[in-house]
């Protein structure tokens, strides 16, 4: 292989005129984190909903819940970025599908949301687990004391279930991280887009690469080790996993 | 009290529970439910306080309708004690919080005042320096006094017992009956589904012995332990009378 090794490149300045190649893929790195972080919200709290709705004894709620579900799992994740980004504005009235193209910084916000979604219906699967795996008896027992619907998820199901889908939700987490680079499809220049730009603008691939593989495990190692304080945090005494 | 006139339940035209059951628990009465298992005594207790609806016949607590679709179910509920078989505490809160819960959502009572309350009723079922424990550092005994103790913080009019000693081991059966003699003593108004046939003799006034989803006998606990008039009933107590 006829190589050029340069591992200096990062401190070279890129042509862009933005500092040095380092740069440019630490501005790519932060746009992927902040990508990542709206995603995990929007997958968090959508899902949650979802999730319950599926658990619900009303037909209603669970039939929305597994078309959700099954809509948003069941295309590829890449499909369903072009979908937002190319097809929604078009089917949209005129004036509403013109001002979501001009949106500023529209890849951001469709890979956000869209990986959001996407995630939104993992996250669901898994928090219905979550509260299933919990005895009937729980439910009964909050309802018995005169405890609401909505105040026996709260206070009781919900606290439960969350610490037992904890170490899945990790990984769902990790996930959405990695899923983000997929919106270098859409023109989103986090830190994928950036290696591929360093690559085009100075043939250093491997250089380029490596950098972008060390960040990224660096990120997902800082996730997973929060995660497992969490998990230490939120522990119960004398049960299954606890102290 | 607790008025049960004509409640049939079934699940499918050929799979019937409860048929055509009818009977009474006035003021004061401890009622024990008894009957093999599959009998649909459990299922009865449950229908007192809406847990399990049943499709025709009436059940009134204290004046109340309890399938009246405008009854505030939460607000009987929360007049209605239960004790469950498998105690059903809340394991992600501490022994006190699990008493002061429903205390404070559903009765609105200050915390302070729900603590108080907490902490005068483990002392009576002698648990006062597990208030700090949560639930699986306790033993099977020492959870459903705790059960017992979270369903008296609600004040409750009546007090619904649903096998509350048959997932304990043999020796800490008596911890939780003499907790439940003493109540019976005070004048508490009790259902009880049990087998522990020392504890009807004990306390009962009553005994209704179900089988197949019928009350089949109904009757004066002497009457019931000395001449049971039916040969079903007759035959189960001969069974379990006999060791």
């Amino acid at each position: 292989m006829n190589y050029n090794w340069n591992w200096g490149i990062f401190f070279q300045p890129n042509p862009m005129g933005t500092g040095t190649y380092l740069d440019m893929l630490l501005s790519g790195l932060a746009l992927t984190l902040k990508t990542a972080a709206l995603a995990w919200v929007i997958a968090l709290i959508t899902g949650s909903i979802v999730g319950v709705m599926r658990t619900l004894p009303s037909k209603g709620a669970n039939w929305f819940g597994f078309a959700y579900v099954e809509f948003f799992r069941n295309m590829p994740l890449l499909v369903q970025l072009f979908l937002w980004f190319f097809v929604l504005p078009e089917i949209l009235p005129r004036a509403a599908g013109l001002w979501l193209k001009q949106l500023p910084n529209a890849p951001f916000w469709t890979a956000a949301i869209g990986v959001g979604f996407f995630m939104s219906a993992r996250v669901a699967v898994q928090l219905q687990a979550g509260i299933s795996s919990l005895p009937r008896g729980q439910k009964m027992a909050a309802t018995a004391l005169g405890l609401t619907t909505v105040q026996g998820y709260r206070y009781v199901l919900l606290p439960m279930a969350f610490r037992i889908i904890l170490p899945p939700l990790t990984s769902e987490f990790l996930n959405t991280i990695k899923n983000t680079a997929v919106a270098i499809t859409i023109g989103l220049l986090e830190l994928t887009g950036q290696a591929r730009s360093m690559q085009e603008f100075s043939f250093q691939v491997f250089e380029a690469f490596t950098a972008a593989t060390i960040l990224y495990l660096l990120v997902n190692a800082v996730v997973v080790t929060a995660m497992r304080f969490l998990e230490r945090w939120v522990a119960i005494p004398g049960y299954i996993t606890g102290k | 009290m607790i008025e049960i006139s004509h409640v049939n339940k079934w699940y499918s035209p050929t799979f019937q529970v409860l048929t055509d059951c009818t009977t009474n628990v006035t003021k004061g009465e401890v009622v024990v439910v008894c009957g093999p298992s599959g009998s649909g005594k459990s299922t009865l207790i449950k229908c007192v306080n809406a847990l399990e609806p049943f499709q025709s016949g009436d059940i009134l607590v204290d004046g109340t309708k309890v399938n009246d679709p405008k009854t505030d179910l939460p607000k009987l509920r929360s007049r209605v004690g239960m004790v469950f078989q498998h105690f059903e505490l809340f394991p992600h809160l501490k022994i006190i919080d699990n008493l002061c819960l429903a205390q404070e959502k559903v009765l609105g009572r200050g915390h302070d005042k729900a603590q108080a309350k907490g902490m005068q009723l483990l002392e009576r079922v002698g648990l006062k320096e597990q208030a700090q424990k949560f639930p699986a550092q306790l033993s099977g005994g020492q959870q459903q006094r705790v059960a017992i103790a979270r369903a008296l913080a609600m004040d409750p009019i009546v007090m619904l017992f649903d096998e509350p000693t048959s997932a304990l081991d043999p020796e800490m059966v008596s911890e939780v009956l003499d907790v439940m003699v003493d109540l019976a003593r005070e004048g508490m108004t009790m259902m009880v589904v049990t087998h522990e046939m020392g504890f009807a003799r004990k306390v009962a006034n009553r005994v209704i012995f179900m089988d197949r989803g019928e009350i089949v006998e109904d009757a004066a606990k002497d009457d019931f332990f000395g001449k049971p008039r039916s040969d079903r009933a007759q035959k189960f107590l001969s069974k379990i009378l006999s060791h």
